[in-house]
């Protein structure tokens, strides 16, 4: 996972970003850029913000202040049509799956296509299914409904749904959140073969410093909603500083 | 000074509701009508909304025939108007208690059904997940259901009129010997256009309120597993609460066409 990413452009860029609930400031001022097909992990606390983080960098939470450039366009200015354009670019993995449960897995994955991809044939459509069920190694669940398999099963299929309209950026929420070691270990291997294939950009924000350490090339960590520290698995293993130390090391 | 606090908040919640709700129902005109249309869903909607409540709607219909002519019976026998049974009972299920019981029956059965599976969409996420994908979730949740709704109605109470009438008939023919060709004679005698008109139009914004109000609450829930519950209950309490203001404000626009 040594990407060079120096000479890549930013595919997203965050400038001092604010987001409040009330009297709750969850982000004070946060910044980040991405590059072309880099993986950075967002690391915090519960609580302290990293979802919401990735809600405002896809237009689902407004921020209170500062910009998000996603593959140079500014997010709080886009109208719903050029949003839902810009969407099309970025796949979206809910920590809790989302899988439409009253669709089976073929449903849930034509859903996105026959809508943004009125041009594809019904062939091209059955193709893109197969293809994306191939590459989490689930076509046998083709006709399934999603309350027929396992969590890591789920999670795969959500991965699948976010690849069959070949996004460039993906955004992972808690990936392997809930699940046991060893399907853990595979969601990890899944999303690194992903990158590989698709050649993505990826935000993933993540407890999981197993997560983290296999999938991540940087990692930025997000406390009292501002940039606390950044750097590489090993960097921040390694930091004297006492909470950075208490998070990698406990 | 509390109380009154408290009902200035209340009548601000009130206020802010029915803005909500009028915009929700300004963003359907906005979407419902604009291609792409999802035909697909919409006819699994009507499926859902109509076929399904066939069985529910046509039992509490029979019933609601059958007891409104015996209880009917004794006064009109009292006044020697006991012929008028078959005209009466069929005016006053065609205009007025055919829609409404119907309608009232749909608010509480597809609407806390739309209530509670949009509510339940959006507390885990489905409906983000929607959005996020760069598809419409609004059109393709919201619009086809309130369509479905607003079709479905006016059939569903011409269906739920002829069962009521069959259950009328019945009960005639049990306390007098009245043939179905004479008592049938004597309701399509009475019946007019003027009747059924109103009725039918009126079912289809019965329809139309039930498929918004169950929209627009399970669109906007929130808090868990506890919003759900709460989008199901205020989509039957306030849509059967519309079912009768909508009614009040036909029976005036009825009388001014037709006077009744």
């Amino acid at each position: 996972m040594n990407y060079k990413t120096k000479e890549r452009e930013n595919v997203i860029e965050i400038r001092d970003l604010k987001k409040s609930f009330g009297d709750n400031h969850v982000i004070r001022g946060f910044d980040l850029n991405v590059k072309d097909r880099e993986s950075v992990a967002v690391l915090g606390q519960s609580g302290s913000g990293k979802s919401v983080l990735i809600k405002c960098v896809i237009g689902l939470i407004t921020a209170d202040e500062g910009t998000i450039k996603v593959l140079g366009k500014a997010v709080e200015q886009l109208n719903q049509v050029e949003l839902d354009e810009l969407r099309t670019d970025i796949g979206f993995l809910f920590q809790s799956n989302a899988l439409y449960d009253s669709m089976t897995i073929r449903e849930n994955l034509e859903f996105p296509l026959r809508r943004l991809r009125r041009d594809k044939s019904k062939a091209e459509i059955d193709a893109a299914v197969q293809e994306a069920l191939e590459d989490v190694g689930l076509f046998h669940t083709l006709n399934l409904m999603p309350s027929e398999l396992s969590g890591g099963m789920r999670k795969r299929i959500s991965i699948a749904r976010t690849l069959i309209v070949q996004p460039k950026i993906i955004l992972y929420d808690e990936p392997t959140t809930g699940l046991d070691p060893i399907t853990a270990g595979e969601i990890n291997q899944l999303m690194n073969k992903v990158q590989e294939k698709y050649k993505t950009a990826s935000i993933i924000i993540s407890h999981d410093l197993d997560c983290i350490k296999v999938t991540a090339q940087r990692i930025v960590i997000l406390k009292n909603g501002i940039n606390y520290k950044e750097g590489t698995f090993e960097e921040l293993k390694n930091s004297e500083d006492p909470w950075v130390s208490a998070f990698f090391n406990t | 000074m509390i109380q009154t606090k408290g009902q200035f908040q209340s009548a601000k919640r009130f206020l802010f509701l029915v803005g909500d709700i009028g915009q929700f129902t300004l963003r359907f005109f906005r979407e419902g009508f604009h291609k792409p249309f999802e035909w697909k869903e919409i006819l699994k909607q009507c499926g859902e909304v109509g076929y399904r409540s066939l069985s529910l709607v046509g039992v509490t219909a029979f019933i609601m025939g059958l007891v409104l002519t015996i209880q009917s019976r004794p006064t009109l026998v009292e006044f020697g108007a006991e012929s008028w049974l078959p005209a009466m009972v069929s005016v006053s299920l065609i205009r007025e208690i055919g829609p409404v019981i119907t309608a009232l029956i749909c608010a509480g059965k597809i609407g806390s059904r739309i209530g509670a599976e949009l509510g339940s969409m959006r507390v885990t996420e489905q409906i983000d997940a929607m959005e996020v994908s760069g598809t419409n979730p609004f059109k393709y949740l919201v619009t086809t259901r309130v369509l479905a709704t607003s079709l479905m109605l006016p059939l569903l109470v011409i269906f739920a009129d002829t069962i009521a009438l069959y259950g009328s008939f019945l009960a005639v023919n049990i306390k007098g010997a009245v043939s179905f060709q004479l008592f049938f004679n004597q309701v399509f005698e009475t019946l007019e256009f003027s009747d059924l008109i109103p009725s039918i139009l009126k079912s289809f914004f019965f329809g139309f309120i039930i498929g918004i109000i169950g929209c627009y609450m399970g669109y906007n829930s929130k808090k868990g597993t506890e919003g759900v519950g709460k989008s199901a209950n205020s989509a039957v309490v306030v849509a059967s609460l519309m079912v009768f203001i909508l009614d009040l404000i036909a029976v005036q626009i009825t009388d001014l066409f037709y006077e009744l």
